[in-house]
């Protein structure tokens, strides 16, 4: 969601220089001792090439925090400050040219400077940025080879969302057009709250919100459209998200492999091998199916033993996994 | 029960492991009678396929006896014979009514590994890596078949095993790879890769029409192969004659083929050892996935307007790749994993019918516990290998 902000170009000229310095002083710090007017010995040899792996190290942790790599660059703010340190003690021990030394603390104290000015600015936060507090914006959307009514249906029934909503422990209908959700959330905990379908538009749209006061921020909605040609209908599914913990929880989901754009991802393609193939598709190497977190750690590809991962986490969902001519009906009460 | 298994770059183990189970209700177990190792697996075996884990069941051409079948399998019963294709296919998703069974857009668990690579996913296949599934392989005494309803082919014949196990996949691969060049009576069709895919790309060709099959490799063994069993018209021994591009314009009088089939895929060989280290050691510190020497040549030799056909397999990207000869030339290149669930019926028929018979390509067979020295002896095409069967 931060890739549509612009790159600084301060930011991106310090990167720049970080990569080209750090590679002068890996390859060549014989040449960088002598131009910084710095006795030229292993010892020396050595600094250099240390503080070129910084530097190589801060030009990629840069960019992968751009567009704002405020902790990347107050990182770099520390470095100058240690660069000087040594240089003052080389200074002290007079172990070189100095008016090139001299030339060399002013260079790195002008860098130090453009740092922290780059550093500073990158922390603010420009003003169609997401704060701390705000929700984040999930999209997902899949093709399912079904007719639109029968693929709405499906969804529309509180049932069948646990068989491929990985996350989705239980849901229970309150009989009042609301529901009651628990959803598994990182280190064994859970989430709970009550939602409201705030639209139904059959064989088109459903919105649904998680209802004031249930502590949660939960609210999105899913498309159904007639997918080209016989394709059958394409699934559209937005919503926004507040982790539990805001940004930090956010973080640490993503460390458990539970990223939120990719778990909707994940729950459309068991969506829709549900509704084509009437059961999750399950592989020894994955088997529970499809999941981020599956994806990073897979068993061997071999077979299951008894008792193996496959019958520790059954999902009793997926075995009874209703063919879609038996779904139960969207008219029964108690739907969100 | 008894499998081939991965442990670690250059070496597969026959080990014990769990015998397989029904895990969904579409699957069936079946009790292999043979199977073979694929060029393919070398590329496994030689690590050059992203996502293999140590442990890993190998395999994915196999054939043999269902033992079991889960509730909802109508078509297949204990006792049946059937060969199984090795991509796994729904049979239901837009990929498969489109016949594209190995683009299945269901069978792979881990698509979301395959699209960070390849921009989508394909089918999970057999015992190929994490990437396409992390499904344990048919080199094994058993496997389960997923969709047991929708791939595996039911023999009523008792055409013996090596006659029709290669529908799995190298003859259907082969054929494919044939049949995406539109031949025309009198086109001249050249196949880089005197393997088994590119001896059934050859013989497919002859079958398809082609008036002259050439046929590339460097061993002289499977060159000879190539003009006895597929029915090559002429060879090219590349390290006896290492301008490839230049004895095609010779043979074609200049124009070049009017299609060129890659059946040798990411680990060519080229006959300058300069040109073959340069791929080499950028493929050795992982800078290019493939050393593409045959698909580069293939292109270059390939005739203005004509189509260039890939089968061999590749896993990730390549350079040195001659687009301009592509966009100039006004070439089409066609390619893709073999979509064997469509082949393997007429195939089946034309075996029955005589048209061919794919034994011919056999050299090794040997028992489950051979597996290691089946593999090195492929891999280092000792002792003429062409083709190992093994009979668990």
């Amino acid at each position: 969601m931060e890739s549509g902000a612009p790159v600084d170009r301060l930011s991106r000229f310090l990167s720049a220089f970080s990569l080209a310095f750090g590679t002068a002083q890996l390859a060549a710090p014989n040449v960088v001792n002598r131009l910084a007017g710095i006795r030229d010995d292993p010892t020396s040899r050595l600094w250099q090439r240390l503080v070129g792996v910084r530097e190589v190290v801060a030009f990629a942790a840069i960019e992968a925090e751009q567009p704002r790599p405020r902790r990347a660059l107050w990182m770099r703010v520390a470095g100058d400050a240690k660069d000087l340190t040594l240089l003052a003690l080389a200074w002290r021990g007079r172990r070189a040219s100095t008016p090139r030394l001299a030339g060399a603390i002013a260079s790195v104290a002008g860098i130090a400077a453009l740092d922290a000015h780059a550093a500073a600015r990158a922390g603010r936060a420009p003003e169609n940025e997401r704060t701390e507090e705000e929700p984040m914006h999930v999209k997902a959307a899949i093709t399912v080879r079904k007719p639109r009514e029968e693929v709405y249906r499906f969804w529309r029934d509180l049932e069948n969302l646990p068989s491929f909503m990985n996350h989705v422990e239980s849901i229970e209908g309150n009989g009042n057009g609301r529901s009651h959700w628990k959803v598994k959330a990182p280190a064994g905990t859970h989430v709970e709250w009550d939602a409201e379908v705030v639209e139904d538009r059959p064989g088109e749209a459903l919105v649904w919100r998680a209802v004031e006061g249930s502590g949660v921020q939960n609210a999105g909605a899913v498309r159904f459209v007639d997918a080209p040609r016989d394709q059958g209908t394409e699934v559209h599914v937005e919503f926004d998200y507040g982790a539990p913990g805001g940004r930090l929880g956010e973080a640490v989901a993503k460390l458990f492999g539970e990223e939120p754009t990719q778990q909707a991802k994940d729950d459309l393609r068991r969506f829709k091998q549900v509704l084509e193939t009437g059961f999750v598709v399950r592989s020894e190497g994955s088997p529970e199916g499809s999941t981020a977190r599956r994806h990073l750690k897979q068993r061997p590809g071999q077979p299951v033993e008894d008792g193996g991962p496959g019958e520790q986490e059954p999902k009793p969902s997926i075995e009874r996994a209703p063919s879609v001519e038996s779904a139960p009906s969207a008219e029964e009460g108690d739907q969100s | 029960m008894k499998a081939t298994v991965y442990s670690g770059r250059n070496s597969v183990e026959a080990q014990e492991v769990p015998d397989p189970k029904i895990l969904n209700s579409r699957d069936a177990i079946v009790k292999i009678t043979s199977t073979a190792i694929c060029g393919s697996d070398l590329h496994l075996y030689d690590g050059y396929v992203p996502m293999v884990k140590k442990g890993d069941v190998f395999g994915h051409e196999f054939m043999g006896e269902v033992t079991d079948v889960g509730a909802d399998v109508e078509n297949l019963k204990p006792g049946d014979r059937v060969v199984v294709p090795f991509p796994i296919a729904c049979g239901a998703c837009n990929a498969c009514q489109s016949q594209l069974y190995s683009l299945c857009e269901n069978s792979n668990p881990n698509a979301g590994r395959a699209e960070k690579l390849w921009g989508h996913s394909i089918a999970g296949v057999f015992g190929y890596s994490h990437i396409l599934g992390g499904y344990p392989g048919g080199q094994a005494e058993a496997a389960r078949v997923p969709f047991a309803d929708v791939g595996p082919l039911k023999l009523e014949t008792d055409l013996p095993d090596e006659e029709v196990l290669f529908l799995s996949d190298v003859l259907p691969t082969g054929y494919m790879g044939a049949e995406m060049c539109d031949i025309q009576p009198g086109d001249i069709v050249a196949v880089w890769g005197a393997g088994p895919v590119g001896l059934f790309a050859a013989a497919s060709a002859k079958m398809l029409g082609a008036e002259r099959v050439i046929v590339i490799d460097r061993f002289e063994y499977r060159l000879r192969k190539a003009l006895s069993g597929a029915g090559a018209t002429d060879v090219i021994d590349y390290e006896a004659q290492p301008d490839v591009v230049e004895e095609l314009k010779e043979i074609t009088a200049g124009r070049g083929p009017d299609a060129c089939i890659d059946a040798v895929g990411l680990e060519a060989h080229h006959a300058h050892g300069m040109v073959h280290a340069y791929d080499r050691v950028k493929q050795a510190t992982r800078m290019e996935t493939e050393r593409p020497h045959a698909l580069r040549e293939a292109i270059l030799a390939c005739r203005n307007g004509g189509v260039v056909s890939v089968v061999g397999v590749y896993g990730g990207f390549l350079d040195k790749f001659p687009m301009g000869a592509v966009i100039n030339r006004g070439l089409t290149i066609r390619a893709g994993q073999c979509h064997v669930h469509k082949y393997m019926r007429p195939l089946l028929e034309r075996i029955e019918k005589g048209e061919i018979d794919p034994s011919f390509i056999v050299s090794h067979r040997m028992g489950l516990d051979e597996v290691s020295e089946g593999y090195e002896t492929f891999k280092h095409k000792q002792d003429e290998c062409v083709k190992v069967v093994l009979k668990p």
